[in-house]
């Protein structure tokens, strides 16, 4: 039951279409993105939800256009925080946390949409360079110096897991033109999507050549009551204590009085 | 039914918790056990993150647990004396564990030390019950009266000085072997996350040798102290007691919890030890299995502590 929270985007640059045809060899073309909200509420009924934004592409070639050459990946990036990576091994027949390596700046969440499957849209080198997708994102290793095979091998790990929780998702076709000029992106937004400020991102391929990027803030907040719980927490650790605990007394002689069987 | 928790971020079945609660509630009213052993590991399994899962399943615990202490109030099954005593040692030992838990998190073994913790305890406690309450089941169908207290029978515990009358128990022992029991089993209880009953009830019937009406009742008064005293300080330092949580366990654990009283009630002292024995043993056969057997990820995510 995913809730779709739609964010329509107020996309006046429209401006491109009918230019003349000399204009257009000196105005390259651009990509924009809007939201309509910065912030989007999980409320307590939230069980993940489908973000949609909309953009435009400026001064689209029409006939590069009609033939399909412009490409567009939108990535909605959560916000950062530091991850440790363990791999378990046998000691004494008993799997422990053996080695571990230390992320820093990763993500907590990546939600990628794309016109078409990555590979048909560039090649790796781009990606790499861009950071872009959630193969090719790069993952910072606290130490750099370390030995490279192993670093190479606990960040495949680290975004296998991410991949496999849905903290990280790719939506292949998941943007879509409308017009020559207008698209319309999906994003997954996963049920554990953190809190915090998200940045979406717009990237805008011509015949697999990187052109321009976009980006706007958006922030996912927590609903009234469950901001208000979650700040309680931590502002009033005692007293939230010692309300859990005359709750928690509270209901249990409740259930005595409700549910007695004797 | 989807509900969002404020504290661990995420979004749950409300269902399911409030038939874990119903389930482990159900268990905690019988044996007179919080059930925080069993919550703990039920919620990790259900994906909620570990620290979480300890703090608010404590939360849970005093609910149930207050709602069996009533009703065994009622019937006037719980020792006050010697529920207090061994409360005066819990503190002590669970402020001590508190102490050691933050230690072995820092050192990023916190998990392992727990399993095995878990293991070793439940799988220890689970096999002495079973072992013992089948063999009183046999020699009871056999003609003999199914009795542990044996007149005249005395341990090198009821030689140590202090000796206090514990009347409802019809005990008279000393207050060190109790303190001792209490404050050994409020270190484990805090570094394990538990109200500590499923250790406490086996304890007091055959080290103490109290009668088995009386510490169902007992224990349960004592796991209500422990209880409140780790949500406090769980919440106050860690932040980790997630309320909506909490209270949709709390509310189908409430409910469970007069019903396995009176199904608990219906049983004989034997068969209930016995039946203990085996759920304790089912938990310990599981969590070993995680320890043992090759599991289907190497890698593990987690977060670096103090950040």
């Amino acid at each position: 039951m995913a809730r779709r929270a739609i964010i329509p985007l107020l996309l006046t640059s429209l401006l491109g279409a009918p230019m003349p045809s000399l204009a257009q060899e000196t105005i390259p073309e651009s990509i924009q993105i809007g939201l309509s909200t910065d912030r989007v509420t999980i409320t307590s009924d939230f069980s993940g939800a489908a973000l949609t934004i909309f953009g435009a592409v400026d001064n689209p070639d029409p006939q590069i256009s009609r033939q399909g050459g412009y490409d567009v990946i939108v990535v909605l990036e959560g916000p950062s925080a530091p991850v440790v990576v363990w791999r378990r091994a046998r000691v004494l027949g008993v799997w422990v946390n053996a080695q571990s390596e230390t992320f820093v700046n990763i993500p907590v969440s990546y939600s990628v949409a794309t016109t078409k499957v990555l590979q048909d849209i560039a090649g790796q080198t781009s990606y790499r360079q861009l950071s872009l997708g959630a193969s090719y994102l790069y993952l910072e290793p606290e130490n750099r110096e370390g030995d490279p095979a192993r670093i190479t091998e606990f960040t495949a790990a680290l975004r296998a897991r991410k991949l496999e929780t849905g903290l990280y998702s790719e939506n292949v076709g998941g943007v879509q033109f409308l017009s020559q000029t207008l698209f319309r992106a999906t994003l997954n937004l996963p049920p554990n999507v953190p809190v915090g400020t998200h940045k979406a991102r717009a990237f805008l391929f011509r015949g697999g050549v990187f052109i321009k990027e976009t980006s706007a803030n958006l922030a996912i907040v927590k609903a009234g009551f469950e901001q208000t719980v979650y700040r309680a927490a931590h502002d009033y650790s005692l007293l939230y204590g010692i309300f859990a605990v005359v709750l928690a007394m509270l209901v249990g002689w409740l259930g005595r009085i409700i549910f007695r069987r004797d | 039914m989807g509900i969002y928790l404020p504290i661990a971020e995420m979004s749950v079945n409300m269902l399911v918790l409030l038939a874990m609660g119903a389930a482990v509630g159900f268990l905690s009213g019988m044996f007179g056990v919080g059930g925080g052993f069993l919550i703990t590991p039920l919620l990790i399994f259900y994906n909620i993150p570990p620290a979480i899962a300890v703090a608010t399943g404590a939360n849970q615990v005093i609910a149930s647990s207050v709602s069996g202490s009533l009703a065994h109030f009622k019937r006037g099954t719980i020792d006050f004396k010697l529920g207090t005593v061994l409360l005066a040692g819990g503190v002590v030992g669970s402020s001590l564990g508190a102490v050691v838990f933050a230690f072995l998190r820092a050192y990023g073994q916190l998990d392992l030390i727990v399993s095995l913790l878990y293991v070793f305890f439940l799988g220890a406690v689970g096999g002495m019950m079973l072992i013992e309450s089948v063999n009183a089941i046999r020699r009871s169908r056999g003609g003999a009266v199914a009795s542990l207290k044996k007149s005249g029978q005395h341990n090198w515990i009821h030689r140590l000085p202090l000796k206090m009358r514990f009347r409802a128990s019809k005990l008279f022992v000393s207050v060190i072997p109790v303190l001792g029991l209490g404050a050994a089993i409020g270190f484990l209880a805090a570094i394990m996350g538990v109200g500590g009953g499923f250790i406490m009830v086996p304890a007091l019937i055959y080290l103490l040798k109290v009668p088995t009406n009386v510490v169902i009742g007992t224990s349960l008064f004592q796991i209500m102290f422990v209880t409140a005293y780790t949500t406090i300080v769980q919440a106050t330092f860690n932040q980790t007691v997630d309320l909506v949580l909490a209270l949709l366990l709390m509310i189908g654990g409430v409910a469970g919890a007069q019903y396995g009283a009176k199904v608990g009630q219906k049983l004989k002292g034997e068969q209930l030890r016995a039946l203990l024995g085996a759920l304790v043993m089912a938990v310990a056969l599981r969590l070993a299995f995680d320890l043992f057997v090759a599991p289907g990820n190497v890698y593990l995510l987690s977060t670096p502590v103090g950040m």
